[in-house]
Formats: structure tokens, C-alpha cells, sequence
């Protein structure tokens, strides 16, 4: 909407900054939105008594794209790929939460082989956002060489999702009732590879980071939380389980078949950078752990539900089946309905709980959709955990929170 | 099933304040009166271990009445459950009490509540816009706040929408 645009007033912070501010005895910082070290366009205004943080105001927003504006204009399928683009470096996680929800909502069966498709490639996803963690975050510490060896081995990844969606990042191949297409007949050696491949690339940066003195005096009880603090903030994740509270969405409250799979939930101690390393790095070997059952024991059979009010059939069924073309036509053009309800289904996504609150009004548009989001919940934590830190340990802080602002800022 | 302790716990200390109770593809929802949300956050957190707020939005459900309805979402850690809380506000009254005291994380959602909706929350240490601009005007996700297309020009109206268009003139 078109108005007269107005500066922000000293007023209207007054009361998330001291008073030795007015006095001008500490210093009032704008830190970003274009800052590299803060991970996209997060915005902090920092109060500063020299290299002191006395207080820090995150200012998000800054990618706020009307997501769920959006998706309530969109038929449950169209509306789909708008979540690809909410969590970038988590797009089948952001697609597997969305579908979920709308199985949930209008009860669609999915069959075993898409499950377990669907653990492989979320899994993949987690090391992958791991990867850019690992690399941003050894980046803003100085660290250059982990940020390309990570680049490299996230490249392998993002081939597999190009191999079976025909898409990068953007995949949208997670579909109400299974999945777009099955996986091509070069996927499970590929995953293969990867798998036996990234042990010892784990194992090397490990080397490079675990053990390195100066690593340790940057990130060692740098930014710490206990695990009640963290809980009463909504911290879930890797940031909620570094502060030795070991809740996983997998393993409390199984979805998509995780109950099937042996893993195990990493956890640190003290909640500092260091802890969150650390728990973000056990979390990939138990990724590969996963994804290894997953492949041993992947079923055979149909990757979609073949349940015809909600899954359009098969092109090759058109040409002979009334029905199917109906069926097709109607989809197409209507799109399916859901009940008057509302759901919400949490997942475990990289970042911690992501969840999906889906209100159907019994048309073909969902009514409201609502994420809540683990960037968000992060970023909020800020003030708290850089609160008497140095402006060079927020750095590392905003890293290791792993946030994401498109995530965020949906 | 430990959902079913937490609605008698709220049942014997609010009465009848807990006004309906939805159940729906095993999810529970307990629909409160606006004026006990507080209370009920402190007795679901300190009697019966739901010590995560995990969500909190709302929805908008112009024109009918009552409009706005404010959802909560709760997990317990021990228990491994999840409960909904709702409440119905109308349009006349849009404030309703923060639960920010019970669950410190509420402060971020409710001002995104506050800047989407435009629902008021008393008590409320930092209500602010959060996504949107400051000075924005209007609140976007109520169902009356239009998507955002662009007009069209026919030849009657060109000049008149020419001269609103926000991009730079010569």
C-alpha cells in the first residue's frame, strides 16, 4: 500500500536499550541486513560498551515473501512449491511437512516405497544444510578451507536431487499421497557412493576443527543456554539438544516410518558454539546410518497412492479409461477437498521443529496456512545468548543458531 | 492417554470456561474462554508437564462472527504429546492477554500475530511489528486484505492509475 514513509524513532526502542545509551556512553551499531556473516539478510542492532554487546534487537523481515498469504490463493498441490522456497537449504524437508499436513488432513495413504524414498532424500537434506552450516560457520571464524570442502561434498547431494526431481534445491518432488516420479535407475548407487564417500570427508574436518586451539578459544563456552532456558525460549534441534535435552521429532513422535530405522540422538552439554558443532556433526553420521537401513530395506511397489480422488492417474491410463480422464480433469482444474479441520504436524527439520498448522474451510484451497518455524525461534534467542559477549563471538553465535531467513521470515 | 488428564485438569479448575473440546484424526483442541488463557497456559505447564510452546497463530474468519481465533499449539516433553488450545475472539474486542510471562518464546509469534492480524495483546512487553515494515498499513493476512494484484488499465482509467503506480515517473 502506497503512504508517506516514516523514519523509525529512538522512542519506540526505548525500552530494549539502557539508559547510558541516551548519555552516549555506549554505542549504538547497525549490524546488516547486508552484513555477510549474518547468514542473509538478519538485521541486529547492537548497543555496545566498546567490544561489549549490552544489548542486541534482531530485526527480521527482510525476506518476508507472503508465503502463507499465497498459499491460501493456491489449490493444496499449486501451493506446494511455495514451500521449496521457505527454508532454502531444507526444500524436501519444507515439502515433506506440507505434505504430511494435507495427508493428514484429508487421511491419504502413502505407500512404503515412497516413505522410505522420502527418509533417504530428507536425510540427504539434513547433511546437506549441515554441510552449508559447517562451511558458513567455519567461514566466519576464519576457517576458508572447510567452507570449499564442504561446497565440494553438498555438490553430490544436489545431483542426486537433480537426478530425481530434474531440480537442484527447488525439488517440489514430495507430492500429496507419495512422490512426483520413482527415484531413476541410477539413484541407489549414487546414494551408495555418497554414503561410503562421506565418512572420511566427516572425519576430516573433524581434523581440521574439533582439535584446532584456535577453533576451541572461538567457540568454547562462547553463547551458551541451559536446557530449561532453551525450552522455555522454543529451541528444539540440534541448538535445544547441544543444551543436553535429547528430543528428536523422529524418535518422539515418529513420522513418515522413523520408527523403523536405529539411530540415535546426539547431545552436548554445556549449549555453547562448540556443543552445537559438535551435535551438527554426530547428526550427519547418524543421517548416513539412516539412510544406509533405508536402502538395505527398500521396498519394491507403487511410489503414489492410487487413491483416485486425490492422486491423478497415470498418462498412460487416459487414453482408456473414462474414468481416469475425469478423474484427471477434475484434479486439474478443481484440485481436491479438504474437510473443515485443522491440523498440525511438527517434522524434524534441520533446524530443529518445523511445523505446519493446515486449516481446510471444505474447499479446494487450503484456509489458512501457518509455519512455525525453527529460524524464527532461533533468532529470538539472540539478545539472550550474545548478551556481555564480544561483537566477534556474535558472529559465531548467529552461525552456529543456523538460521536461515527465509525460514524465518517466510 | 495422558491429552485426556490435561482436559479434566482444565475442566476442574476453569469449569466452565473450557467450552468445547475437538477432537480431530487424533489431535485434541480445547476451544477457552479468552479470559482464562493465562491461567490455563500456567496450569497445563506447571501440573500436567507441557513445558513447550510450540506454535501460536491465529486465523481469520471474515465476515463471519466471532472473527479471529487464536491457536496454541503445546507439547510435553515427557508425555510426547501435543495439545492444541483455541479462542474465539470477535471482532468488537481484538486483545486478548499474552501468555509471553508463561512461555517467554509467545513474544515473537504474538507480534507477528499483532502484525498480521492486528490483534492487541495486553501486557505484552514488545508489541511491534515484526515481518512487515514498521509503518505499514493494514494487517495481511486477514481474509479482507486483498492479494495484491495489479490493477488493469483500460483506456477510460489509464491515467488515473498511471499517476498511483509506484514506480518512478520521468
Amino acid at each position: 500500500m502506497l503512504h508517506e514513509q516514516t523514519e523509525i524513532t529512538v522512542d519506540e526502542l526505548r525500552h530494549l536499550i539502557s539508559d547510558r545509551a541516551l548519555e552516549g556512553e555506549t554505542m549504538l551499531l547497525n549490524m546488516g541486513p547486508q552484513h555477510p556473516s549474518t547468514h542473509g539478510v538478519l538485521r541486529l542492532l547492537l548497543e555496545l560498551d566498546g567490544e561489549r554487546i549490552i544489548s542486541c534487537i534482531p530485526d527480521i523481515g527482510f525476506l518476508h515473501t507472503g508465503i502463507e498469504k499465497n498459499m491460501e490463493a493456491k489449490t493444496y498441490e499449486k501451493a506446494l512449491v511455495m514451500t521449496d522456497r521457505m527454508d532454502y537449504l531444507n526444500n524436501l524437508g519444507n515439502n515433506l511437512c506440507y505434505v504430511l499436513a494435507i495427508e493428514k488432513l484429508v487421511d491419504l495413504d502413502v505407500p512404503e516405497r515412497a516413505m522410505f524414498i522420502r527418509v533417504i532424500l530428507t536425510e540427504l537434506q539434513r547433511i546437506a544444510s549441515h554441510l552449508v552450516f559447517l562451511a558458513t560457520h567455519a567461514l566466519d571464524l576464519g576457517a576458508m578451507s572447510v567452507f570449499l570442502y564442504c561446497f565440494r561434498e553438498r555438490e553430490i547431494i544436489l545431483d542426486i536431487f537433480e537426478l530425481c526431481s530434474g531440480a537442484r534445491m527447488m525439488t517440489s518432488y514430495f507430492r500429496p499421497g507419495g512422490l512426483w516420479r520413482d527415484v531413476p535407475p541410477g539413484f541407489e548407487a549414487a546414494v551408495r557412493d555418497f554414503i561410503q564417500y562421506l565418512p572420511a570427508r566427516i572425519q576430516q574436518y573433524e581434523d581440521l576443527l574439533t582439535n584446532n586451539p584456535i577453533y576451541i578459544d572461538r567457540t568454547k563456552m562462547i553463547g551458551p543456554i541451559s536446557g530449561e532456558d532453551a525450552l522455555r525460549w522454543g529451541l528444539s534441534g540440534p541448538a535445544l539438544r547441544a543444551a543436553g535435552i535429547a528430543w528428536d521429532l523422529r524418535k518422539s513422535n515418529p513420522y513418515s516410518g522413523y520408527e523403523r530405522f536405529d539411530f540415535d540422538i546426539p547431545t552436548g552439554a554445556n549449549g555453547d558454539v562448540y556443543d552445537r558443532y559438535i551435535v551438527r556433526i554426530e547428526e550427519m553420521r547418524e543421517s548416513l546410518r539412516i539412510i544406509e537401513q533405508a536402502l538395505d530395506n527398500l521396498p519394491e511397489g507403487p511410489i503414489r497412492s492410487d487413491n483416485r480422488k486425490f492422486v491423478p492417474p497415470p498418462r498412460a491410463e487416459l487414453s482408456h479409461s473414462m474414468e481416469a480422464v475425469i478423474h484427471h480433469f477434475k484434479l486439474w482444474t478443481e484440485g481436491f477437498s479438504a474437510p473443515k479441520a485443522a491440523v498440525y504436524v511438527p517434522v524434524e527439520s534441520p533446524r530443529g521443529e518445523l511445523g505446519c498448522y493446515l486449516e481446510g474451510d471444505g474447499g479446494p484451497k487450503p484456509y489458512r496456512v501457518h509455519f512455525r518455524t525453527p529460524s524464527f525461534a532461533a533468532l529470538q534467542t539472540l539478545p539472550l545468548l550474545s548478551k556481555d559477549f564480544l561483537v566477534a563471538d556474535l558472529v559465531a553465535i548467529i552461525s552456529s543458531m543456523d538460521p536461515v531467513l527465509g525460514d524465518a521470515d517466510r | 492417554m495422558s491429552v485426556i488428564n490435561a482436559i479434566e485438569l482444565l475442566q476442574t479448575n476453569l469449569g466452565d470456561k473450557v467450552l468445547d473440546v475437538v477432537t480431530f484424526r487424533d489431535q485434541t483442541s480445547i476451544e477457552l474462554d479468552k479470559n482464562v488463557i493465562v491461567k490455563a497456559c500456567q496450569l497445563l505447564r506447571d501440573q500436567a508437564e507441557f513445558n513447550f510452546l510450540a506454535a501460536e497463530t491465529a486465523v481469520d474468519y471474515w465476515p463471519e462472527e466471532p472473527r479471529f481465533k487464536i491457536v496454541y499449539q503445546l507439547y510435553s516433553l515427557p508425555k510426547k504429546v501435543f495439545l492444541g488450545l483455541h479462542v474465539m475472539l470477535s471482532s468488537d474486542d481484538l486483545s486478548i492477554a499474552t501468555i509471553e510471562e508463561i512461555y517467554p518464546n509467545a513474544n515473537w509469534h504474538e507480534r507477528e500475530i499483532f502484525d498480521m492480524f492486528g490483534i492487541q495483546f495486553e501486557g505484552h512487553s514488545d508489541l511491534r511489528r515484526i515481518l512487515m515494515p514498521h509503518d505499514w498499513q493494514g494487517h495481511p493476512l486477514r481474509k479482507d486484505y486483498p492479494l495484491g494484484y495489479e490493477e488493469v488499465q483500460f483506456t477510460f482509467n489509464f491515467d488515473e492509475i498511471e499517476r498511483r503506480k509506484p514506480y518512478a515517473k520521468e
